[in-house]
């Protein structure tokens, strides 16, 4: 069928075809074999970081934040073991089960309960689901009993914040709570090491030194899949725990504080008088920061919030108040400053039948019966209003608000430390005219003479100002950091005349300590916690003809329109060391309620100083 | 005469296993190996399903081989058409009651097996043009007739499996039918109208196929257009591959599958996984036993007496270098995804019954070379 002729030529056909085929053939596998060169071993690096890069994924963990410590190394700030209840989704078998015995077991509300089952929603299967944040021990141990019947629940002891002084603390600390992304976005810090669940300084000092108290997450370095799971660690970096900031605060001095204030609202601030070390500083009421670091309840924080008494408010550095009769000293020291008058300048003062007349205006001394004939220490010492009227009527309010100013009134005395802390204000007529657009009033200047009008203190400068009336006018500079090595000029004289110092501290010496003093009730004799000081009543609103006639007791009128007490002191008196002030919100008047505070104060403060100072000379033994 | 004939009979078995090209099957043996070791990486280092389905199906068809390979090579010339017939009917089956997997109907149901016609088709669209161009005069061959016939035993098969649809096994059949009229000695100038009329009218082709299909012609041009979505699988294929490096990460130990970022990596993708785990070594080390292996088919081919086997191999071979380059240019990303099997490495029975038919019918020409077909 086939012939033969025609049967070589196909196969010679097909042989060259083949042979054709075949150098193709070879062309084509030399292309693949430098195809798989140029891959593996050319671009073998570039793939090899790329393959790590889909496997190897990191995980942030919170960092432990820094303690704050007290003067002694009292740890105010802290942190502890928070018992956590973490559940992986995925390693459970029967969840809805599972749920349920829990649900018995920590007696979880059906609202908590819900929460738990919407956050599971929002999760991948295999990441963790927190199921309680913070458990008692009592819960975390019946957990613990029931663990053969939970499988895939893990009791997990984790670090978180805790103030072990509660309340004592809070308005100089602040608190943390969860990091919003307010947090994240104001700052840099936040943002790189942020993780869920971290908790941030929300205020205070905890958000002054967010930067040095955050610390650096540890890392934990996992193989993963193409879905994210996690495979098995790789590494484990261990990061580093925030710093520790020390403080100047004595923790006994600050407990005591609260307890002087308790269900009252106010302030108490302590200061070393030579150093500026703020050993106390207090704002009544206050709240437990503890309950912001795993969330607070809407009840709880509705509580604090509508309080009248204002617990939000750290009123030490953030509350303005007319300084009453506890200007006294610098309106005197101005005028004697200024040789305006000399301490033998006397005025008589005739009670409330004869008042002080100007332009057609009263202005009342506090005493009904009035004082009569005083010169400038019983003035003081009597707090007489009408004396003062007529020194600042004389010495004029340009000249008394650059004293005052120089004695750390009208500006903050922490500077940037706290980013709530107010100026105050401290009144002069270029002020007015800028501020107000209107000129001064002479009537002005009187009442600013009393430390009412415009001019406005905050608690703490007020204990400046009377430490360093204290310390021989002496400027210092307050703080609350022990390690604070600014090198600023240290006791650069605020005076002319140290004897005009001398003069103002005798005269604050003899209202504490000698009969028809302002605060003469609560004196100390013995001359180790002998203190001196000046006692104020800042009305919160203008007394009328009818309320002079009626004369009511503080407990008759309405608590917002109770008067201020104050009282600003420093002791012992022989040789000074601490300066207070003490302001009670609508506590009626300074020698009644705030001087009393002040004679339990020193007597603490002087025993406590010995130890301070015991515990410094240690110090440097040890060293 | 048949004292002769019995003797020989005799002799036959055991003349028949002598034979046998031992080269072939060693090299056969050890690319079965080395895919079950592959296999066995699959299943993350455990012998689990996959290893020990591809072992069962690597040891039955093997012996299927064998058996193939004692029948005379002219029982295999007188199955050609038949055979042909048979898979176009079993894809016409397909069609109407095949089973539907990842949006296509590819496969039916042996009870026993699932198996896949078009996989079949690769084999036997070459045992019968084979045969058709056998019987045929060389001057006959550029006949207008036998053209067209080749044409339509090509494009009928093409079509029933384009309608599935499998575009990449659609493809891989008509290179195999075009490969055999190649040899047959088709006039050279088809190739090239044909090479012409193809670019001339690849807008028309393109605006026919699916978007996925489009999607993936455009992900090839540049994989980086979607790296999580289409671009995923090239990327990571060459991601796996280059960290591979020149002896690559070690057996069992390739990140890239063991963490589940090879997709299909028991199928298409095989080879990538080998290469990571072995690296350019191992790579090219595969590379020359399959080079061996078509090397063996063609020198088998070379020497068989019959122009229907010498057509047989000769196109096999070249089919099966064909699927390999097409399988390792698209996973190292110089060609668009299209499905096609690396043979015998990768997971699939069909894929490996029809490769072993192939070895088996090429066997068979070995075992009778000198027997001529008339």
């Amino acid at each position: 069928m086939i012939d033969q002729s025609d049967n070589v030529i196909k196969l010679s056909s097909i042989n060259r075809r083949m042979f054709i085929l075949g150098i193709a053939k070879i062309i084509i596998l030399g292309g693949i074999v430098s195809r798989l060169f140029f891959l593996q071993v050319k671009e073998n690096k570039k793939y090899l970081t790329l393959s790590d890069k889909n496997r190897i994924r990191e995980w942030k963990l919170p960092p432990v934040r820094g303690d704050f410590q007290d003067f002694f190394g009292n740890t105010i700030a802290g942190n502890f073991e928070a018992y956590q209840l973490h559940l992986i989704p995925e390693q459970v078998d029967n969840f809805r089960y599972t749920m349920n015995r829990i649900k018995t077991i920590l007696e979880l509300s059906d609202k908590e309960f819900q929460k738990i089952i919407k956050r599971k929603k929002e999760i991948k299967p295999w990441e963790t689901l927190i199921v309680a944040d913070n458990l008692s021990w009592k819960n975390f141990s019946k957990i613990n009993n029931n663990l053969y019947d939970l499988n895939g629940v893990k009791p997990i002891i984790s670090i978180s914040r805790n103030y072990p002084f509660k309340e004592n603390y809070t308005h100089i600390l602040g608190y943390v709570s969860q990091a919003n992304e307010n947090d994240i976005a104001s700052n840099d810090y936040i943002k790189e090491k942020f993780v869920q669940g971290l908790k941030v300084g929300k205020i205070g000092l905890e958000k002054t030194f967010e930067e040095s108290l955050i610390g650096n997450n540890s890392i934990e370095r996992y193989e993963v899949n193409a879905y994210g799971r996690r495979i098995s660690q790789l590494a484990f970096q261990q990061g580093d725990k925030g710093q520790t900031i020390k403080l100047t605060v004595d923790t006994e001095i600050q407990k005591l504080a609260n307890e002087l204030l308790i269900d009252k609202s106010g302030s108490i601030c302590v200061m070393d008088i030579f150093t500026g070390h703020v050993v106390a500083m207090h704002s009544s009421p206050s709240f437990d920061p503890n309950s912001f670091v795993f969330g607070i309840s809407q009840d709880d924080w509705q509580l604090i919030r509508n309080n009248p008494m204002k617990p939000l408010i750290n009123k030490s550095i953030s509350g303005n108040y007319s300084p009453g009769s506890t200007i006294k000293p610098i309106v005197a020291l101005s005028a004697l400053e200024n040789d305006i008058v000399s301490p033998k300048f006397t005025v008589q003062c005739r009670g409330h039948k004869h008042p002080l007349e100007l332009y057609g205006q009263t202005y009342h001394c506090w005493k009904k019966e009035g004082h009569g004939y005083v010169n400038m220490r019983e003035a003081m010492k009597q707090s007489c209003d009408t004396y003062f009227y007529e020194v600042a009527r004389k010495l004029g309010v340009d000249k008394l608000s650059e004293t005052a100013k120089k004695f750390g009134l009208g500006k903050k005395v922490f500077g940037n430390l706290f980013d709530n802390e107010k100026d105050g204000l401290v009144p002069n007529t270029l002020w007015k005219k800028n501020a107000l657009g209107r000129n001064w009033l002479l009537g002005e200047t009187i009442i600013t003479g009393i430390g009412q009008g415009y001019i406005q203190t905050t608690p703490l400068q007020l204990c400046l100002m009377t430490a360093q009336i204290a310390n021989g006018g002496h400027k210092i500079y307050p703080t609350l950091l022990i390690d604070n090595n600014d090198k600023k000029d240290k006791f650069v004289s605020l005076v002319n005349n140290p004897e005009n110092i001398k003069f103002i501290q005798e005269a604050m010496f003899s209202s504490t300590n000698e009969i028809r003093g302002t605060s003469y009730r609560s004196r100390i004799e013995d001359p180790r916690y002998q203190f001196a000081g000046k006692t104020g009543t800042a009305q919160v609103k203008r007394i009328t003809e009818r309320d002079r006639e009626l004369d009511l007791k503080t407990s008759e009128i309405p608590y917002e329109e109770r008067d201020h007490a104050l009282y600003v002191a420093f002791g012992p008196y022989k040789n000074p060391r601490y300066a207070i002030s003490i302001l009670v919100e609508h506590g009626g008047s300074g020698g009644s309620v705030a001087a009393p505070i002040a004679k339990t104060l020193f007597k603490k403060i002087i025993d406590r100083h010995d130890v301070r100072k015991d515990f410094v000379s240690k110090k440097y033994l040890e060293i | 005469m048949y004292l002769h004939n019995k003797l020989e009979n005799k002799g036959n078995f055991f003349q028949k296993i002598k034979n046998l090209d031992f080269v072939l099957l060693t090299c056969i043996l050890i690319l079965g190996i080395i895919s079950l070791a592959t296999m066995y990486s699959t299943d993350s280092g455990e012998v689990l399903f996959h290893t020990k389905s591809h072992f069962v199906k690597f040891v039955i068809f093997t012996l299927l081989m064998l058996i193939v390979s004692f029948f005379n090579i002219r029982l295999w010339f007188s199955l050609g058409y038949f055979s042909y017939l048979a898979v176009v009917a079993m894809l016409i089956w397909t069609i109407h009651f095949g089973i539907t997997a990842s949006g296509s109907q590819r496969w039916i149901d042996l009870y026993f097996i699932n198996i896949q016609p078009s996989e079949l088709m690769k084999i036997f669209i070459i045992l019968c043009l084979a045969k058709f161009f056998h019987r045929k005069r060389l001057e006959n061959v550029n006949s207008f007739y036998s053209v067209i016939i080749s044409l339509i035993i090509i494009f009928l098969p093409m079509s029933l499996v384009i309608i599935q649809p499998d575009l990449g096994t659609a493809l891989l059949i008509s290179i195999s039918g075009i490969i055999v009229l190649w040899f047959a000695g088709l006039n050279h100038k088809y190739f090239f109208y044909s090479l012409l009329i193809t670019i001339v009218s690849l807008p028309f082709i393109i605006s026919f196929l699916k978007p996925y299909q489009k999607l993936r012609v455009l992900t090839f041009l540049n994989p980086d257009r979607d790296p999580l979505g289409a671009g995923y699988q090239i990327i990571q294929s060459k991601i796996a591959v280059g960290s591979g490096g020149l002896f690559g990460k070690g057996f069992l130990k390739g990140t890239q599958s063991y963490l589940e970022f090879l997709p299909e990596k028991h199928t298409d993708f095989i080879f990538t996984l080998f290469s990571e785990e072995f690296g350019f070594f191992g790579s090219v080390f595969l590379l020359l036993i399959y080079a061996i292996i078509i090397y063996r088919i063609i020198k088998i081919g070379a020497i068989s007496r019959s122009y229907f086997a010498k057509l047989f191999c000769y196109s096999f071979g070249a089919s099966m270098f064909v699927y390999i380059i097409i399988n390792m240019s698209m996973v190292l990303g110089l060609l668009p995804i299209v499905g096609s099997p690396l043979p015998i490495m990768s997971y699939g029975g069909s894929s490996m019954l029809a490769t072993m038919i192939g070895f088996g019918i090429v066997m068979s020409a070995k075992v009778h070379s000198k027997q001529s077909i008339a």
